[in-house]
């Protein structure tokens, strides 16, 4: 039997290694998978696939969806089927660049802090009290109205409001991870507290750190159109989902100009949900060793502890 | 023989609502080519010395010298060269090893810390096969070896770095009983084959008396008794080291049952008597 | 006659593609024997005594037969088996604070234990608790009643177990690893007062331990585990002073004991 087939082994390997296969076979995390994959290619292929250019005001106003124009036009003449496919290139893209963001800075200070310790330490610790005190949105317009309406000022305010989380976790874990024996090891051959982070600390902080990632990635989604609807993000007349919803405001009875954007941020928060959620569980050893089943009740009585090399090899 | 290691009058406390001293006054000396065996029970004290002298804690007081010169804590800064020559094996073999590392790359950086000092050392694959394990497991991560060899990939990493002295924390009590006298007595062989010193921390007095070369016995932070190990084992002097040595269950099957204390602590156990230290 | 009676017994993990990881062992327990159970991790030893008490959990699959007297245990219904457990078998555990509450008083966890079974008042329940603790040798039994278990030593506090696990007058006592996480001084002091009991009550033990000094120093009987088969089995003396069995051998050979000092007298 191949090593990497069987359950046993399985369990002892790296868990991130082991949770990215395992995420994908729940039918949870494919729907989600199927979805996002699904946007992500909207995003790619919308100039081709919009039937119309989604900022030229064309077409009649305010018409249902039917036959001239799939999803209906908006107030002053637009395709909301082009505006739609067109708005998946301004959200998704500006999402994952804010939580990337955010997941760099936040791993950056967070292993500063917990691998310093002391003054820098509590200092940045208190930072991120600071930010963490206040309600995210309301922290999060607050910046981006003081920078100015745009959809980047609406990213940099999103980092902002969002790094801190990620600088406490990544703390926790550094401080948990220095002093395990084999951090320890690495110093008494003579690592530089660097080589100690990069080499022996941040490769066992990066399971946890993705996942918390992966579920941000709806939320800043959110965020994003949030700003956007309050108009402290995408300016008019660019295509994006919240400015959509908030132009549909004033037309309520066209009931086409707001679903169709909702549910495309529905679907896609959704779908990066349902793949953070079924990477969670796939790390969190407990769930997965209840997956194992099987093998599940001869590991928990006598763990195998065994000398002999051949049983090793065996499996 | 040359002293590797020399601590003095070392004092170790723990800080809480109550401060504890864990190790309380402590000396020892450990020469090039001799194993330095450390017992006692659980709380004695011995852990908390060994991570002192390695520079894991910082002592409360006293003094650790290696080859001379202070070992100061490990801090932020990295360490120097000349102190890579003092290594560690630790009790737990699943937390002794970088999980997302292959464990060939472990032990060269073992290799490397011997390089750094202007030593050869042999290859990563060579070390492998020197503790018992196929060389072509290099390529391994931790997770496919048993905690046994675990143990033993340790011992190569540390053991590659060629240190002088060799600090080995409880290495063989998570290991399985029939393996134990035989990964103590391959670390003794593979130390003293390399002209090094070993502070060996153990509680299994059996184990002990095969491999080390002198032991101390250590009671609520100090030292007890010590001496060469036979002298020790052949005539204890210490009512806490007969106690100790007495109350060894021996598999002989011959039904005897160790010799049992009358008290939990003894208030002679608490003695001192010089005449017990530096014994031979 | 023996107390508890084991036979053929096998256990098995996992509803699809089962590993089996105690395959047909026999033993006998008898009253005022201690019987041995030795072997390494992952030999199936405590599976073994897991499985006499109905310990093991629902992916567990038990063939062959436990029966306490004339009681069969193997497929007993969990209530009946609960009216045994505790009261005719009773079991010492490595870590005593796995039998003792923390947070009640060690009055309170003797007492309502012997009221529950025994149906016994208040005040016979106390005396019954002080007679216990006196037995196994716990010094002030009457104060110690009122103290907790994190106020007694380790040593104090695995008497104690002992004291709970014998607060119903069972006819077996199972023993996993009871001194494993002792100091070797303490060790000894509950290595005798096992004996003692075993010889004033009549109790039938199951020794479970990897250690075997603790087995030869204790033990009537050895049975040596290994894959989940016992390989050898005899009286504790012929076991270890004419081993049978290669791997009994090779275990008795990697001992300390066996060995020769490493250190070369060069004085």
């Amino acid at each position: 039997m191949s090593a990497s087939t069987s359950p046993r082994t399985r369990l002892r390997r790296g868990r991130l290694f082991r949770a990215i296969p395992t995420a994908w076979r729940t039918p949870l995390a494919m729907v989600g998978a199927i979805i996002a994959l699904a946007w992500i290619v909207i995003a790619l292929i919308a100039p081709w696939a919009a039937p119309h250019d989604p900022l030229a005001q064309q077409l009649p106003r305010l018409t249902a969806p039917g036959d001239a124009s799939v999803l209906g036009t908006d107030q002053v003449g637009r395709d909301v089927f082009s505006r739609l496919l067109t708005g998946a290139r301004v959200t998704m893209p500006l999402a994952l660049l804010m939580v990337v963001s955010a997941t760099v800075l936040g791993t950056l200070i967070g292993s500063i802090a917990g691998f310093v310790g002391g003054w820098v330490d509590e200092t940045l610790m208190r930072l991120t009290d600071l930010i963490m005190a206040f309600p995210t949105v309301i922290l999060a317009m607050i910046i981006a109205a003081s920078l100015g309406p745009s959809l980047l000022n609406a990213v940099i305010a999103g980092i902002v409001v969002s790094w801190p989380q990620y600088a406490r976790v990544v703390r926790s874990l550094v401080l948990s991870l220095r002093t395990q024996n084999f951090v320890i090891a690495g110093r008494l051959l003579g690592y530089s507290p660097w080589r100690s982070l990069r080499s022996d600390i941040l490769p066992n902080v990066a399971g946890p750190v993705l996942v918390l990632a992966s579920l941000d990635i709806g939320t800043a989604i959110l965020l994003l159109t949030g700003l956007s609807f309050l108009g402290l993000g995408a300016q008019p007349p660019a295509a994006e989902w919240g400015s959509m919803i908030s132009g549909a405001m004033s037309h309520i009875d066209a009931w086409w100009l707001g679903v169709f954007p909702g549910l495309a941020i529905l679907t896609v928060v959704m779908a990066f949900n349902f793949i953070g959620d079924s990477l969670r569980d796939a790390l969190d050893p407990l769930s997965s060793a209840e997956r194992e089943g099987a093998a599940g009740g001869t590991e928990h009585e006598e763990p195998a502890a065994v000398e002999n090399p051949t049983t090793e090899e065996g499996r | 023989m040359s002293t590797v290691l020399e601590a003095t009058d070392l004092a170790v406390e723990y800080r809480g609502h109550r401060t504890v001293r864990a190790v309380d006054g402590v000396s020892l000396t450990i020469s090039a080519g001799e194993v330095l065996a450390l017992v006692g029970e659980s709380g004695c004290g011995k852990s908390s010395t060994a991570r002192a002298v390695i520079g894991m804690e910082k002592p409360h007081s006293g003094d650790i010298r290696f080859r001379g010169a202070p070992v100061p804590p490990l801090g932020l800064r990295r360490r120097k060269a000349e102190l890579t020559a003092m290594q560690m094996v630790f009790q737990d073999p699943n937390s002794s090893l970088n999980p997302r590392k292959r464990v060939g790359d472990q032990i060269a950086d073992g290799v490397t810390a011997a390089r750094s000092r202007g030593l050869s050392s042999d290859a990563p694959r060579q070390w492998l096969g020197a503790v018992g394990l196929d060389p072509d497991m290099v390529t391994r991560y931790p997770h496919q070896f048993s905690g046994g060899q675990r143990q033993r990939i340790a011992i190569a990493r540390a053991l590659a770095a060629q240190p002088d002295l060799l600090v080995a924390d409880e290495p063989i009590s998570a290991l399985d009983a029939s393996s134990q006298s035989e990964v103590a007595s391959m670390m003794r062989r593979l130390v003293l084959q390399a002209g090094a010193g070993m502070l060996f921390i153990s509680h299994d007095l059996s184990v002990v008396r095969i491999m080390a070369d002198r032991v101390a016995v250590m009671y609520r932070g100090r030292i007890v008794e010590s001496g060469p190990t036979a002298m020790v084992w052949a005539d204890p002097v210490h009512p806490y080291t007969k106690a100790l040595l007495g109350a060894i269950p021996h598999p002989d099957g011959k039904g005897v049952l160790p010799a049992a204390p009358a008290a939990e602590a003894p208030a002679e156990w608490h003695e001192e008597l010089p005449g017990a230290l530096d014994r031979g | 006659m023996s107390a508890l009676s084991i036979r053929d017994l096998t256990i098995a993990f996992g509803r699809h593609d089962p590993v089996q990881v105690v395959s047909g062992i026999s033993l006998d327990l008898s009253p005022g024997k201690i019987q041995g159970l030795a072997g390494e991790s992952g030999s199936g030893k405590t599976v073994s005594a897991m499985a006499v008490l109905g310990l093991l959990p629902a992916t567990a699959q038990v063939g062959g037969s436990i029966r306490l007297g004339t009681t069969e245990l193997v497929g007993l219904r969990p209530r009946e088996l609960n009216r045994v457990r505790g009261r005719r078998i009773a079991m010492v555990f490595q870590d005593p604070s796995a039998s003792l509450h923390p947070q009640l008083t060690i009055g309170a966890q003797l007492t309502d234990h012997v009221r529950a079974h025994l149906r016994l008042n208040r005040r016979d329940a106390r005396q019954r608790a002080i007679d216990l603790l006196t037995q196994v040798h716990v010094p002030d039994p009457a104060e110690a009643l009122r103290r907790y278990p994190h106020q007694f030593s380790g040593g104090q506090r695995q008497r104690i177990a002992i004291a709970v696990a014998l607060a119903c007058d069972p006819e077996v006592l199972l023993a996993d690893e009871p001194t494993t996480a002792l100091d070797v001084t303490v060790q000894a002091g509950i290595l005798h007062l096992l004996r003692e009991l075993v010889d004033q009550r009549d109790l039938a033990v199951l020794l479970v331990t990897h250690d075997l000094g603790v087995m030869s120093a204790v033990a009537d009987d050895v049975a040596v585990m290994r894959h989940g088969q016992i390989v050898e089995s005899g009286s504790t003396h012929d076991v270890f002073t004419t081993p049978q069995h290669a791997y009994t051998r090779t275990l008795l050979e990697s001992m300390p004991d066996a060995q020769q000092s490493l250190v070369e007298d060069d004085e």
